[in-house]
C-alpha cells in the first residue's frame, strides 16, 4: 500500500497555492493528511498533483474579531483543543475534538481538512453545522463565504470548485451561559461515530429554553440540523421527559443503511443520543447561569 | 527439588533488541540486488481467466518481471501447494490449494501474477497496468446456502460444495434423548475473524544458481513445514532449501501454512536469479491470509430434572473457504471440543465442511475450541434458564469431579486414541474464579445498578483445550569450545518468549544463568527437524526436549570432569560455567570439557563417552495434554446504544507447571484479549457474492486499550503426569472461553428483556435490535 | 512523474539528508533510506500506530506523512530514545520490567506515543493511559503490561525530574 506517483507541490503562501489550484488539473490539496494519505496509500485517490499547503502559516490561527470567532483551515486539531479562546467561547468544539481520532492523528489533522473530507460520521462538520458556521473559500478570482448548511454538495464532497481552497471558518460563539454537549457512539474510543449528537441550549432568566441547536452526524451524508426539535424546545422548561420526548422525533429521520449500521439502528441512536445531549446541555446551562 | 530458574518470573532475554529498534523483522532484511514484489490479485470471488497481458506493466521503467502461471510453472514441479492431506483421500481434487490458478480464480484476492520491480512503489504501479480478461462466475458465499444442492459451485469442476461430512460420536445419544427429562435446543451462528498479527506475512527468497540451492527468509510459524513445502515444489531435498526466520511480529495461526505467495516469490527469485522480497500489506492480509470465519450450529442438549447432562447432539456447517489448506483441523476440533471439562455421557456431532469462494479457513489462535466452548456454554445457559437454575450451580453439577481424575473421556482424540484428562481440578477452578469475581454478591451490585438505570450482567465459562500436540519436537544443547551454550530447537518463537523459557530450562541444569544460553530458533540448516509453533504445544514438547537434552549434557560434563579430576561423579556439581568438586576450588570449566570432547589433544576421556559436549533430544509425549480454566466476566450493557463495557474480568487458569509465570500471564492476557475481539468486535464481512466488505483496520475492529479490561489472573498448577516438567500448555488457553464468558455476561445483563444471544460476535447494533424485538414481543 | 527533491532533516539528533520522490512515505524514508528499521509499518492507513515517531516532539504517524514534508524538521525514532542505544529510557526499562511487549512489532509505536503523552501528563491515572494508547494496536499483550509499564515509567520519570 504505497501512494501512486504524483507531482508534489508545496506553495509557501496562499497566492502560490491558489495559483497552482487554478493551473493544475486533477490536483488534491494535502492538509493534515490524516484522511488523504490513507486514500493515497490505498490508491483510492489517484491525483496527478498533490498541493501540500502545510507551509502556509497564514492559514493556521484562532482569532476573535468582534463578535465572531475565526479559525484558519490549517489549524491543527490538537492546537484547537488547547486554544484558550476556543475553550472559553466554544466548549462544544473542544468536547468534540476529544473524540476526533487519537492524539497522534490530531497532532497533524486540521479543521479545514476534516471539513473538506466531509466524512458523514466526522465530528467537526457536525460542530460547524451546529454553530451555523460560515466557510471562507478563496480562489485566484477572489473569495466567497458558504454557509455550512450549503457546504456539503453530496457524499464526502464539499460544494467548492476545483480551483477553490477553504481558508477559514467563522461563527458567532454562543453567550457564556449556554449549555453544550457533544455525545457520540463509536465502536471503540477514537473511531468515527456511528451517530453523533451535538446540542446547545441557552436559557432565559425565567429558566425556559430561549435558544436551541440540535445537530446529528452519521445519519445521512451530511450533518443534519434538527430544526423541528429546536423549535419544539423553545419556551419550554427543560426536563428529562421533555428531552426524551423531543428526541423521539429522530426515530423517524432518514438514515443510511450499510454493513456496519442499519437504518433502524441509526434512527435509534439518533433518538437516544439526542436525548442524552439535550439533557447534558441543559444541566450545564443550569450550572452556568448565574443564580 | 527447589529450582533456580524453572518456575521463576524472569524478565525476557528478547526485549533489548525489540525496545531499541535493533530487532530484525522480515522487512528489515537487506541483500545485494534485492528486488521487491507486489501481486496481481483477482478482484472477483469467482471468475474464469480468459487472457492476461503483462506488456504494459513490463514497459514501466524499474519493472524487472511479471510472472504468471505459464512462467512460474516452468520451475515448479506441481500446480499445487504441498499440504497436509490427512483424511482427505476422498475430497474433491479441486479443494487442494493451487500456486496460481491456471484458468479459474476462486476467491477475491487470489494471486494471479507477481510483479517484481526495483521498489514496492513501482511494483504496485505496475500491478495496476496488468490487464486480465476475466469472465465472472456465480459465487458461493454463505456456507449454509452453499451446502444446498443447487448452490453456485465454488469450483466449476467440483461435484458440489460439500468437501466432506463426518461425525464425532460416542455412546447412544438418541436413546439418551428419548429417556431424558428435558431437551433444550440452541441454534448458533459463529464467526471468528483473521489472525491479524501486527506484522503481516513476508518472505525474502534468494537462489544460488551455482549450487541450485535456495535461502529463504520467512516470517513463518513453521519453518520446517515451509522448507518441506518449497523443496517439494522445486524438486529438491532438505539441503536444497534453507529457511531462516528472523524476528516474527506475531502469528496467531496466520503464518502456519505454505501460501501461494511463498511459492511464487521463491519461483520468481529462481527465474530472475536475483533475490526477491514480498511483505504483505494489511489489505493483503484481509484478502489473502487465512481466517477462521463462519459456522452454523444446530444443537440439542438433554438433561435430567436437575440439569445433569444426559447427551448432546447436533450439526455443524463449517465454511472451509475455496481451498483446504490445513485439513479438517478447525472443524474437527469443533466437533470434539464441546464437552470439555463436563461430563457428557452420550454424544454425536455431524459436521459438513463446505467450500465457499473465500480465502481458505484454517485455525486462528484457539483453533475451533473457542467455537466449541461457546456452543457448550450457550447450551448450559439455556439449560439454566429453562430449569431456573443458577448458572454456576448447574455447571458445578456437570463438571468432572476432582475425585474422578484421571478421567478417561469417552471422546476419542484426533488420532483415535482415548482422551484422558490426567490432571486438574475443574470444580475448584470454577469455585476459585467465582470467589475471585465476588459472584455471591453480584446480585446486590446488579440491583444497585438497576436503580440507576444501568444493566449489569455476569457470565461464566469453563474451558478445556488440547495442548502439547506432538508427536515430538527437537532440542539440541551444545556447549562450544568457548564454554558458550547454544540451544537449538525446531520450536518457533513469534513473540511468546520461547527463547527465555527454553533458556531457563536449559540453564537450570548447566549451572549457568539463562543469559548464558543462546536459544536458536527458526533455522532449518542448524535444526534439521522441527514442527513449529501452533496448538499451545511448544513449551510442552520443546521444553521437555530441552530439559532432557540439558540433563544429558550435564551428565556428560560430570562424567568427563570426574574422569579428568579423578573424583567420584557424585562429588561434582555444575555452577558458574564449570564442573567443580563440592566445597572446594577444584574445577573444570565447561569450555575445557567441550574442548576435550571435541577431540583436542592433551585431554583424557572416559572410554564410554560419545564425542562433543552436546545432546539432541526429541521428546515424544505419550499423549496430548490439556489446559483448563474458568473465566468470570462482569459487564454492563448500555441499552440505549448497545455498547458493552467489561467491568471485571477474572481468570483462573490451570496450565500445569509454569516455567515462567510472568510470560504465562502474558499469554493469558493476549489470548483473552483476542477472545474479547471475537466476542464483541472482530468481523470479517463478505457480501452475498463473496466479495470482502471489510478490508482495513478502520472497519475490522481489533480491541484496543480502552476496550480490553484489566485481567485478574490466578494460576492453578496441577502438574501433568504426561511429561517430566508437568506442563499443560497455555498459548491458546485465554482465547478459548473468552467469547462464551463475555457474551454470557451480556445476555445476563439483558435478562429482564428476555434477550437470548445466539451469535458471536455480537455488535451494539445487533443488541439494540434484539432488545427492540424482545420489547415488541412482550 | 519522477520529480525528486533533496531534503535535509534532523533524525535522532543527527543531520541527515536524502533525495526522495514526492510520494515516498516518511516511514519508508526512515526505514529504507536511513536504515532506521525500528519504525514499523502495520497497516499503512493510520490505524495501528506502529509507525508512530516524533516530529518536532509530536507523536505522528509516519505512514501518513511524506518524507518531503519532514524537510527541516526534527524526527525522533525508537532508535533515538536512549542516547546509548541501550534500552535505558525509563519507558524502555518499564516495558521490559512489566512484560509490556511480546513480539515487539508494535512496541516502537507505543513507546513514541507514550513519550509525548507522559511529557504532557506526568501523573496520569490508568484510564488516561488507556485512552492515550487507544490509537495503537497490539495483538499479543492484551495491553495490561503496556499500561502498567506506562504507569511505572511515569513514576520513575517524575522521580528523575523531581531530583
Amino acid at each position: 500500500m504505497k501512494p501512486p506517483p504524483f507531482h508534489y507541490h508545496d506553495p509557501q503562501d496562499l497566492d502560490g497555492a491558489l495559483d497552482l489550484l487554478a493551473r493544475l488539473e486533477n490536483a488534491k490539496v494535502l492538509a493534515g493528511g490524516q484522511s488523504l494519505m490513507p486514500m493515497l496509500n490505498m490508491r483510492f485517490a489517484l491525483p496527478d498533483h498533490v498541493i501540500d499547503i502545510n507551509a502556509i502559516e497564514s492559514l493556521a490561527f484562532v482569532r476573535e474579531s468582534g463578535s465572531r470567532l475565526e479559525i484558519g483551515a490549517m489549524t491543527r486539531q490538537h492546537d484547537l483543543e488547547r486554544s484558550a479562546p476556543l475553550r472559553r467561547l466554544c466548549p462544544l468544539m473542544v468536547e468534540a475534538l476529544g473524540q476526533v481520532g487519537h492524539r497522534a492523528t490530531r497532532n497533524r489533522g486540521t479543521l479545514g481538512g476534516s471539513l473538506c473530507h466531509l466524512d458523514p460520521a466526522a465530528e467537526l462538520p457536525v460542530v460547524a453545522a451546529a454553530l451555523d458556521a460560515t466557510i471562507q473559500v478563496k480562489s485566484k478570482q477572489g473569495g466567497r463565504s458558504i454557509a455550512m448548511a450549503d457546504f456539503p454538495a453530496f457524499y464526502m464532497t464539499p460544494a467548492i470548485e476545483p480551483e477553490e481552497l477553504v481558508t477559514a471558518i467563522e461563527f458567532e460563539p454562543w453567550p457564556a451561559g449556554h449549555g453544550h454537549a457533544f455525545i457520540e457512539f463509536a465502536r471503540r474510543h477514537g473511531d468515527f461515530a456511528i451517530v453523533a449528537a451535538a446540542a446547545m441550549l441557552e436559557l432565559s432568566p425565567e429558566g425556559t429554553i430561549s435558544r436551541a441547536s440540535v445537530t446529528l452526524g452519521g445519519v445521512g451524508t451530511a450533518p443534519l440540523r434538527c430544526h423541528g426539535i429546536e423549535e419544539q424546545l423553545l419556551g419550554q422548561h427543560g426536563s428529562a421527559a421533555l428531552f426524551r420526548e423531543a428526541a423521539e422525533a429522530n426515530r423517524g429521520i432518514d438514515a443510511m443503511d450499510d454493513v456496519h449500521a442499519s437504518t433502524l439502528y441509526r434512527q435509534h441512536l439518533a433518538a437516544e443520543l439526542t436525548g442524552r445531549a439535550l439533557a447534558t446541555a441543559f444541566e450545564r446551562a443550569q450550572e452556568r447561569v448565574p443564580a | 527439588m527447589e529450582h533456580r530458574y524453572i518456575g521463576k518470573p524472569l524478565l525476557r532475554l528478547e526485549d533489548r533488541a525489540l525496545l531499541t529498534g535493533t530487532a530484525q523483522f522480515i522487512d528489515d532484511i537487506k541483500l545485494p540486488g534485492l528486488l521487491e514484489a507486489a501481486f496481481v490479485r483477482s478482484p472477483h470471488p469467482h471468475a474464469l481467466i480468459r487472457a492476461v497481458d503483462f506488456s504494459p506493466a513490463l514497459a514501466l521503467p524499474g519493472v524487472h518481471a511479471v510472472f504468471g502461471y505459464d512462467d512460474l510453472r516452468r520451475v515448479l514441479t506441481s500446480d499445487m501447494i504441498p499440504t497436509d492431506k490427512t483424511g482427505g483421500d476422498r475430497f474433491p481434487a479441486t479443494t487442494w490449494p493451487v500456486v496460481v490458478p491456471k484458468d479459474e480464480t476462486c476467491f477475491a484476492g487470489e494471486p494471479i501474477a507477481i510483479v517484481v520491480a526495483e521498489s514496492r512503489y513501482i511494483a504496485e504501479d505496475a500491478v495496476s497496468l496488468v490487464e486480465i480478461d476475466y469472465e465472472p462466475l456465480p459465487a458461493a458465499s454463505d456456507c449454509r446456502q452453499a451446502a444446498a444442492a443447487d448452490a453456485p459451485k465454488a469450483h466449476r469442476a467440483a461435484p458440489g460444495n460439500v468437501v466432506t461430512e463426518f461425525s464425532t460420536a460416542y455412546g447412544d445419544v438418541d436413546s439418551a434423548f428419548v429417556a431424558a427429562e428435558h431437551v433444550f435446543s440452541v441454534a448458533l451462528k459463529q464467526h471468528r475473524g483473521g489472525a491479524h498479527s501486527i506484522e503481516g506475512r513476508g518472505i525474502v527468497a534468494s537462489y544460488n544458481g551455482a549450487s541450485g540451492e535456495f535461502t529463504v527468509w520467512s516470517a513463518t510459524q513453521a519453518p520446517h513445514k515451509m522448507r518441506n513445502g518449497l523443496m517439494e515444489l522445486f524438486g529438491l531435498d532438505e539441503d536444497g532449501v534453507r529457511i531462516i526466520v528472523p524476528d516474527v511480529g506475531g502469528a496467531f495461526g496466520g503464518k502456519n501454512v505454505v501460501y501461494p505467495e511463498d511459492a511464487i516469490v521463491t519461483a520468481a527469485a529462481r527465474l530472475l536469479g536475483q533475490p526477491v522480497k514480498w511483505v504483505e500489506d494489511r489489505r493483503e492480509h484481509f484478502l489473502a491470509a487465512i481466517q477462521e470465519r463462519d459456522q452454523y450450529w444446530d444443537l440439542e442438549i438433554a438433561t435430567d430434572g436437575e440439569g445433569r447432562i444426559a447427551g448432546i447432539r447436533g450439526k455443524i456447517i463449517h465454511d472451509q473457504g475455496a481451498y483446504t489448506m490445513l485439513g479438517l483441523h478447525t472443524s474437527h476440533n469443533c466437533s470434539i471440543g464441546i464437552p470439555g471439562p463436563y461430563v457428557v455421557p452420550h454424544y454425536r456431532i455431524d459436521v459438513a465442511v463446505v467450500e465457499t469462494n473465500k480465502v481458505g479457513a484454517i485455525p486462528v489462535r484457539g483453533a475451533g475450541y473457542p467455537e466449541a466452548n461457546f456452543a457448550m456454554e450457550r447450551m448450559l445457559d439455556a439449560v439454566a434458564r429453562g430449569l431456573k437454575l443458577d448458572r454456576a450451580v448447574l455447571r458445578q453439577r456437570n463438571l468432572i469431579p476432582a475425585e474422578q481424575m484421571p478421567y478417561e473421556h469417552p471422546m476419542k482424540t484426533r488420532e483415535g486414541t482415548p482422551t484422558i484428562y490426567d490432571s486438574g481440578d475443574f470444580p475448584r477452578c470454577q469455585a476459585q474464579a467465582l470467589a475471585g469475581a465476588d459472584y455471591e454478591t453480584f446480585n446486590e451490585r446488579r440491583v444497585r445498578a438497576r436503580e440507576q438505570g444501568r444493566y449489569l450482567g455476569i457470565g461464566i465459562a469453563n474451558m478445556m483445550k488440547v495442548t502439547g500436540r506432538g508427536p515430538f519436537e527437537s532440542a539440541t544443547v551444545r556447549v562450544g569450545r568457548s564454554g558458550r551454550i547454544t540451544a537449538f530447537t525446531g520450536a518457533m518463537a513469534m513473540g511468546q518468549g520461547t527463547g527465555t523459557t527454553l533458556a531457563q530450562i536449559c540453564a537450570e541444569h548447566l549451572g549457568v544463568s539463562p543469559e548464558d544460553v543462546t536459544v536458536v530458533t527458526g533455522d532449518t540448516s542448524v535444526t534439521l527437524h522441527g514442527l513449529g509453533g501452533y496448538g499451545s504445544r511448544q513449551t510442552v514438547t520443546a521444553g521437555n526436549s530441552m530439559d532432557q537434552a540439558a540433563r544429558e549434557v550435564r551428565e556428560k560434563a560430570i562424567k568427563v570432569a570426574a574422569h579428568s579430576l579423578e573424583v567420584a561423579e557424585q562429588d561434582l556439581e555444575l555452577a558458574d560455567g564449570e564442573v567443580r568438586v563440592r566445597g572446594s576450588d577444584v574445577a573444570m570449566p565447561l569450555s575445557a570439557i567441550a574442548k576435550a570432547l571435541s577431540g583436542a589433544k592433551g585431554y583424557s576421556l572416559p572410554k564410554d563417552v560419545t564425542p562433543w559436549l552436546q545432546a539432541n533430544v526429541n521428546f515424544r509425549p505419550p499423549d496430548v495434554t490439556y489446559a483448563n480454566g474458568c473465566h468470570v466476566v462482569e459487564a454492563e450493557v448500555d441499552i440505549g446504544t448497545g455498547g458493552v463495557k467489561i467491568l471485571r474480568y477474572v481468570i483462573v487458569n490451570d496450565s500445569g507447571k509454569l516455567i515462567n509465570p510472568l510470560l504465562a500471564e502474558g499469554q493469558i492476557h493476549g489470548g483473552t484479549a483476542h477472545g474479547i475481539g471475537n466476542a464483541l468486535f472482530e468481523w470479517m464481512g463478505y457480501d452475498e457474492n463473496a466479495q470482502p466488505v471489510v478490508t482495513n483496520f478502520a472497519e475490522y475492529l481489533l480491541p484496543t486499550a480502552t476496550e480490553v479490561p484489566r485481567f485478574e489472573v490466578t494460576h492453578l498448577e496441577h502438574e501433568s503426569t504426561l511429561n517430566p516438567l508437568g506442563l499443560r500448555g497455555i498459548g491458546e488457553a485465554g482465547t478459548v472461553p473468552a467469547a462464551a464468558a463475555v457474551i454470557s455476561a451480556v445476555e445476563n445483563a439483558l435478562e429482564s428483556f428476555g434477550v437470548q444471544i445466539c451469535e458471536a460476535p455480537i455488535s451494539p447494533k445487533r443488541l439494540v435490535e434484539l432488545i427492540l424485538q424482545a420489547k415488541q414481543a412482550h | 512523474m519522477t520529480d525528486r527533491r533533496r531534503i535535509a532533516l534532523t533524525v535522532n539528533g543527527l543531520q541527515r539528508d536524502g533525495e526522495v520522490e514526492g510520494r515516498l512515505l516518511l516511514a519508508d524514508f526512515l526505514r529504507h533510506h536511513l536504515g532506521l528499521t525500528g519504525t514499523h509499518l502495520g497497516c499503512e492507513h493510520g490505524v495501528c500506530g506502529a509507525c508512530t515517531v516524533l516530529v518536532d516532539g509530536q507523536a505522528t504517524r509516519s505512514c501518513l506523512m511524506l518524507a518531503v514534508q519532514a524537510n527541516g524538521r526534527s524526527i525522533t525514532t525508537v532508535e533515538g530514545l536512549a542516547p546509548d542505544g541501550e534500552a535505558s529510557h525509563p519507558l524502555q526499562a518499564a516495558f521490559h520490567e512489566r512484560h509490556g511487549l511480546q513480539c515487539g512489532f508494535c512496541t516502537p509505536g507505543f513507546l513514541m506515543t507514550l513519550v509525548e503523552f507522559l511529557e504532557e501528563n506526568p501523573e496520569p491515572d490508568e484510564a488516561a493511559v488507556r485512552e492515550a494508547l487507544s490509537g495503537n494496536l497490539c495483538r499479543c499483550t492484551g495491553y495490561q503490561g503496556i499500561v502498567d509499564a506506562a504507569l511505572q515509567a511515569s513514576a520513575s520519570l517524575r522521580e528523575t525530574s523531581g531530583q
